[in-house]
């Protein structure tokens, strides 16, 4: 389906895909440094390798056994850990080290996202072979924030192990609402104004409100124009600005779900007569599995 | 104006106060029926360069064997050739498929297609099997379009002549900037339909969502069902018989008819009250609004 969407922006290009779980597992995915940065420096490979060992001194300190280990590049990595212990804590000590970000930390959720079209982001780290239950998915065309990893989507809602979301549209009153989760201790990575939807929603998460009343508050409580989706380890969700300025096309059978921008995504997969739908303005809809 | 107190305006409804100042007089033609040619100008309807073709030469392409220019310019080339019947298999989702046809030809395209199907056509008879993607029909000039199932936003954006029908439901914005042509939805319509119209008609047999004519300039809008709100300066009319008798005859024709009949359609017109060039002064406008 990302494929069919190239032509909407070739910049980066990210998976939130859902698999198997096992209790007290988490696949970790994460990245010592951008993209860009490797070709920084001729010690650039060696401060990544000093990142690791510190990735991995603190999450023996956090009592995670790391289980598996591998590396689509040499600064995207992707650890099966074993942790009975404080997710969140473990994660923002982690991310204390200078270039590392967790881009997740699922129970069922891997996320992954790198410069590049799908093609080359799906080669890169072998999503080919992935199997699982369900997924979302971004290609990008960056227009108020950096190429790089971090702007790029989909957004893991720090610290919620399975949640992530992708984001069409513009945000207007981001920095707003960005200072008021600040305050109540939210961590942003990227200047992009979709990160906000994923911090947003973890708030909201946070303080109790299901997902179904997170997305249909902001509708209200977020300005600009958006379409975005939600993914949980057994939901998934959309939603539609006031103006439904911002398109997504439907199609939904006893057995399917299947939402993009563009219809031609849709057709990729689906190249059966199929009956699609836009859905209006303030639309919410939440699927349950 | 002077045989009007202001006490008298201000128990007024905004409908009386608008008919008081002159600024309406509302009929079924309007400006919409303006007779802008002679029937015995037939001859200018064709463009000098346009294909003599014959509509009972008949031929398919396979829309997988091209891309979306590839396809244009093989429906061109057919037409150059004769084929007045030009049907399109396998759109699947494509953009901008059969744009800028400027002389008659059948068009059938069997399936559904992208953003801006169709747009910018000035004679032909379009019938599309599936759904389309946003902007379906924008800026044409003459011809017919027929669509069997959904369509997206902006349906018949800035139409200019033509019948553009859906007997689905539409996305929002449906006849943004139309200006002239007929608009017909077999099924609902989303939010800020008929946004900025400034002439033609639009036809909604299902629901209209919120903001209704949102600031039209001139225009018809019948609906059928509901209508959620109307728009800034969009004001409910009297449905006459001639409205009545042009409903049942254009419906008929695309078999569109309700069983109900046409009594229930309310009809939505243009206040004018945002007209920027009538002769009031400004604290008249004030006392308007």
């Amino acid at each position: 389906m990302l494929r069919s969407l190239k032509h909407r922006g070739p910049d980066s290009t990210g998976f939130a895909v859902y698999g198997a779980n096992t209790p007290g597992d988490y696949v970790m995915r994460f990245v010592l440094a951008e993209q860009e940065d490797m070709s920084k420096g001729f010690d650039m490979k060696k401060i990544v390798e000093e990142r690791l060992e510190l990735v991995e001194e603190r999450l023996a300190e956090h009592g995670a056994e790391v289980k598996h280990r591998e590396s689509a590049t040499d600064y995207a990595k992707r650890f099966i850990i074993h942790h009975t212990g404080d997710t969140e804590l473990m994660a923002r000590h982690i991310e204390d080290i200078e270039g590392v970000e967790i881009l997740s930390m699922g129970n069922s959720l891997e996320l992954i996202k790198d410069l590049g079209d799908a093609d080359v982001v799906s080669d890169q780290y072998g999503l080919g072979a992935f199997e699982g239950t369900h997924g979302i998915g971004h290609t990008r065309m960056a227009t108020e924030s950096d190429v790089d990893i971090r702007s790029a989507h989909p957004y893991w809602a720090f610290p919620y192990n399975d949640v992530s979301v992708v984001h069409n549209g513009q945000i207007t009153n981001y920095w707003i609402m960005r200072r008021q989760l600040e305050r109540q201790g939210h961590r942003f990575m990227s200047h992009c104004d979709s990160e906000l939807l994923a911090v947003y929603t973890a708030n909201n998460l946070a303080n109790g409100v299901t997902l179904e009343d997170s997305m249909r508050r902001s509708i209200g409580e977020i300005d600009g124009v958006f379409t975005y989706l939600v993914a949980t380890k057994d939901q998934l969700g959309m939603a539609k600005d006031t103006m439904a300025a911002k398109p997504l096309v439907l199609y939904q059978s006893d057995d399917l779900i299947v939402m993009a921008s563009e219809e031609v995504a849709i057709r990729s997969i689906l190249p059966q007569e199929i009956d699609t739908t836009d859905p209006y303005d303030e639309e919410v809809f939440v699927w349950q599995a | 104006m002077a045989s009007v107190t202001d006490q008298e305006l201000k128990q007024m409804s905004q409908e009386e106060r608008v008919t008081a100042f002159g600024m309406r007089t509302e009929q079924l033609t309007g400006r919409s029926l303006y007779i802008e040619f002679e029937e015995d100008e037939g001859s200018n309807f064709t463009y000098p360069w346009a294909p003599d073709v014959d509509f009972n030469k008949r031929v398919e392409i396979d829309a997988d064997e091209f891309d979306t220019t590839g396809a244009n310019n093989k429906i061109r080339e057919l037409m150059e050739e004769g084929y007045g019947t030009i049907v399109i298999k396998n759109p699947r989702g494509k953009h901008s498929l059969g744009v800028g046809i400027l002389s008659r030809l059948n068009l059938i395209i069997e399936g559904s297609t992208g953003y801006f199907g169709v747009g910018l056509i000035d004679g032909p008879n379009v019938r599309i099997n599936g759904r389309v993607g946003w902007s379906c029909g924008e800026n044409m000039m003459s011809g017919t379009v027929l669509i069997e199932k959904n369509a997206g936003s902006t349906f018949g954006a800035a139409i200019r002549g033509g019948d553009l029908v859906c007997r689905g439901s539409v996305g929002s914005r449906t006849g943004i900037d139309m200006k002239g042509g007929t608009i017909i939805v077999g099924g609902d319509t989303g939010a800020l339909s008929g946004f900025m119209m400034q002439r033609g008609r639009m036809v909604v047999c299902g629901n209209a969502g919120k903001n209704l004519g949102d600031s039209m300039y001139d225009g018809t809008i019948y609906v059928g069902g509901e209508i959620q709100s109307l728009g800034v300066d969009a004001v409910p009319a009297e449905l006459t018989q001639l409205d009545k008798d042009w409903l049942t005859r254009k419906l008929s024709q695309y078999d569109l008819m309700p069983e109900t009949g046409v009594d229930h359609f309310t009809k939505v017109v243009a206040g004018k009250q945002l007209w920027n060039y009538d002769n009031l002064e400004p604290n008249e406008k004030k006392l308007i609004l």
